[in-house]
């Protein structure tokens, strides 16, 4: 009997989650009236606007996990090391952009950079780039610090950056030939969620208007009728090609099956 | 002037002072333990000798050279951990050959070491391997010639073997020790476990709170400790409270029993002991002093067999070798027992 009702609200769920999204895939090949097609997709891959502003979200992307990965391992590897006391403090600031939300970040960043400002970041093309790398950076903090952590919990920190340090080793070397290899598999799993939200991002894009690829989504799903759907399937799919990376990533680093 | 000197090294924590005024001179190629229990500061030593630590006060010279300044990496000194110390996502080979690789040293000259390192440890088949895919004792000898691959000055071992199980233990100990031999390096070595102290070191030194509370070779301080925690520490003991009753001849009661010692004592009662393997069953030659008492206890370990005996209203812990032809005595038998006053220790404070 049990069993029945973890099943039902198992099915429930799936439901719940399946249909709309079946209900979006039907659409988005409905383009040509009474046949199935992929005109939309078409349509949606073919647009240079399309092309334009993925391109831009993807380098954005890119920069958010380079500069995400700089600031967060030697960050999260020097709390562990010298103040664990900090842990707690640390672990609740990056929490915070969960909680506060993006228009609020952007419009104190809007503020603070303006051209009147110190820093006039948006007074240039470049400045506001770097502004919104900043702020994606910002919104993807809680997930790649937490991967960043746990991965650095599987190793003994202490321990390992003591015997390099025995054997000769300064800190670049500890960084690039011990810490970061042992928490590879975090680390990319942290960059492929903020691949991810990057890519999905508006608040921030619109409001800096930066043409990039959220803005862009919502500009067509006000105009268009079954471009979006084909756009919001593509979405979709990267972000579940993503997680598959995830998965495969872990998978396969041979060193990680290590069974303490 | 010794290979390694430590001279009134001194380390705090805040308000706690955990080492206080430790001296140690240890000769190159000397192998030196520092025994106590848990907590009494010997990995505080060991490391501040590393360099992970640094000294509240006092000098560390390593051939004539201070190294106190020093960073950990400066200093050429190779460490062995208690346990998870190799870099799991390098091979054997390659976490031996960590160190050369840091130091720059040519491929061609890093691969002869490394192979020359695994042989070394008797491994020579297992470069390959990740470390997640050996045993506990086939780590430590990995993390063993991954710090002697860089050919440090000096050795330290902190706890290496107490991960692990009873067998590899004893095995492994001796192997490192032979190791430790043939390459003549000077070594400390951290340990809680006396018998591993005793058994593997040139010199002891027993710490207590802090302090050295005496260094020397194991059979100094198995026979003549100079303190009570030492006596007590190392070893098993039997204490008895004793009344001097003529203090210059040497002469106490204890339990009964007029004893003469043979050596002057102060006056009033001084704490006197005996190793159980100065209690022997029934007469013996040389032991003139007899007492009786009743088994309580019989513990079979082999070679040797542990009783327990209540004697006078103390506890008496003794050993008798095991005899094919004497099965040993019963829970509840009367017994006598013989030892020689002169053997008895005296316990200073
Ligand atoms: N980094 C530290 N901060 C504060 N106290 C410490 C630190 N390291 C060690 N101690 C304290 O110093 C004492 C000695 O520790 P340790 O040298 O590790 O002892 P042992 O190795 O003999 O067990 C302990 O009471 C321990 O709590
Ligand atoms: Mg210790």
């Amino acid at each position: 009997m049990n069993r029945f009702w973890s099943w039902a609200a198992l099915a429930f769920g799936l439901l719940y989650f399946i249909l709309p999204l079946w209900g979006m895939v039907m659409f988005s090949l409905k383009m040509r009236r009474g046949v199935l097609s992929l005109d939309a997709y078409a349509k949606v891959l073919g647009d240079e606007q399309f092309q334009a502003t993925f391109s831009y979200s993807t380098i954005m992307a890119l920069f958010t996990i380079a500069f995400g990965v700089l600031l967060v391992v030697p960050t999260a590897y020097w709390v562990r090391l010298k103040l664990p006391g900090l842990r707690p403090f640390i672990e609740f600031v990056t929490l915070l952009p969960l909680v506060i939300p993006a228009i609020v970040i952007v419009f104190g960043y809007i503020r603070l950079y303006n051209t009147s400002s110190w820093l006039p970041l948006t007074g240039s093309t470049m400045g506001t780039n770097i502004l919104l790398m900043f702020g994606y950076a910002t919104l993807s903090l809680p997930y790649m610090y937490r991967a960043v952590d746990t991965g650095l919990r599987t190793i003994d920190v202490a321990t390992l950056t003591e015997a390099a340090q025995s054997l000769g080793a300064g800190w670049i070397t500890i960084m690039t030939r011990v810490i970061l290899p042992n928490v590879l598999v975090a680390v990319l799993s942290g960059a492929f969620l903020t691949f991810a939200i990057v890519i999905g991002e508006f608040t921030m894009a619109a409001l800096l208007n930066r043409p990039a690829f959220g803005p862009y989504l919502q500009v067509l799903g006000a105009n268009r009728a079954y471009e979006p759907a084909a756009l919001a399937v593509v979405s979709f799919a990267i972000t579940w090609v993503c997680m598959g990376l995830i998965q495969l990533f872990t998978h396969f680093s041979k060193h990680t099956k290590a069974a303490r | 002037m010794a290979f390694l000197d430590i001279e009134h090294l001194e380390k705090s924590f805040g308000q706690t002072k955990v080492v206080k005024d430790f001296n140690l001179n240890i000769d190159k190629g000397e192998f030196v333990s520092l025994l106590g229990p848990s907590g009494c500061g010997k990995t505080t030593v060991l490391r501040m000798v590393a360099g992970f630590e640094t000294p509240s006060s006092g000098d560390i010279r390593i051939d004539g050279r201070d190294v106190v300044d020093l960073r950990p990496n400066q200093r050429n000194i190779g460490m062995m951990f208690q346990a998870y110390a190799l870099f799991p996502n390098l091979t054997v080979a390659q976490n031996v050959g960590f160190g050369l690789r840091v130091a720059g040293v040519a491929k061609s000259e890093a691969a002869e070491r490394i192979s020359e390192m695994l042989d070394l440890i008797g491994l020579p088949d297992l470069g390959a391997r990740y470390p997640f895919q050996l045993s506990g004792g086939q780590q430590q000898r990995v993390a063993l010639a991954r710090a002697l691959a860089v050919r440090p000055r000096v050795l330290l071992l902190d706890e290496p073997l107490s991960a692990l199980d009873a067998k590899i233990r004893v095995s492994l100990r001796e192997e490192m020790r032979a190791i430790q031999r043939r390459l003549g390096i000077t070594t400390i070595f951290v340990t809680h476990d006396q018998e591993e102290a005793l058994s593997m070191s040139d010199r002891v030194v027993v710490m207590h709170q802090g302090i050295a509370e005496q260094c020397g070779t194991p059979f100094e301080v198995y026979n003549r400790p100079a303190t009570r925690f030492v006596a007590n520490f190392v070893g098993t003991l039997n204490t008895f409270e004793a009344d001097v009753t003529d203090g210059a001849s040497g002469r106490v009661r204890v339990a009964g029993h007029d004893l003469t010692l043979g050596r002057a004592l102060p006056a009033g009662r001084v704490t006197l002991a005996a190793r159980p393997e100065m209690i022997s069953l029934g007469a013996h030659p040389g032991r003139e002093t007899s007492l009786t008492g009743r088994i309580i206890d019989v513990h079979f370990l082999g070679s040797v067999i542990r009783l327990r005996a209540e004697v006078g209203g103390a506890t008496l812990a003794f050993d008798t070798f095991n005899d094919t032809d004497v099965p040993p005595p019963k829970v509840g038998e009367d017994v006598t027992l013989s030892v020689a006053a002169r053997d008895l220790l005296v316990i200073g404070q």
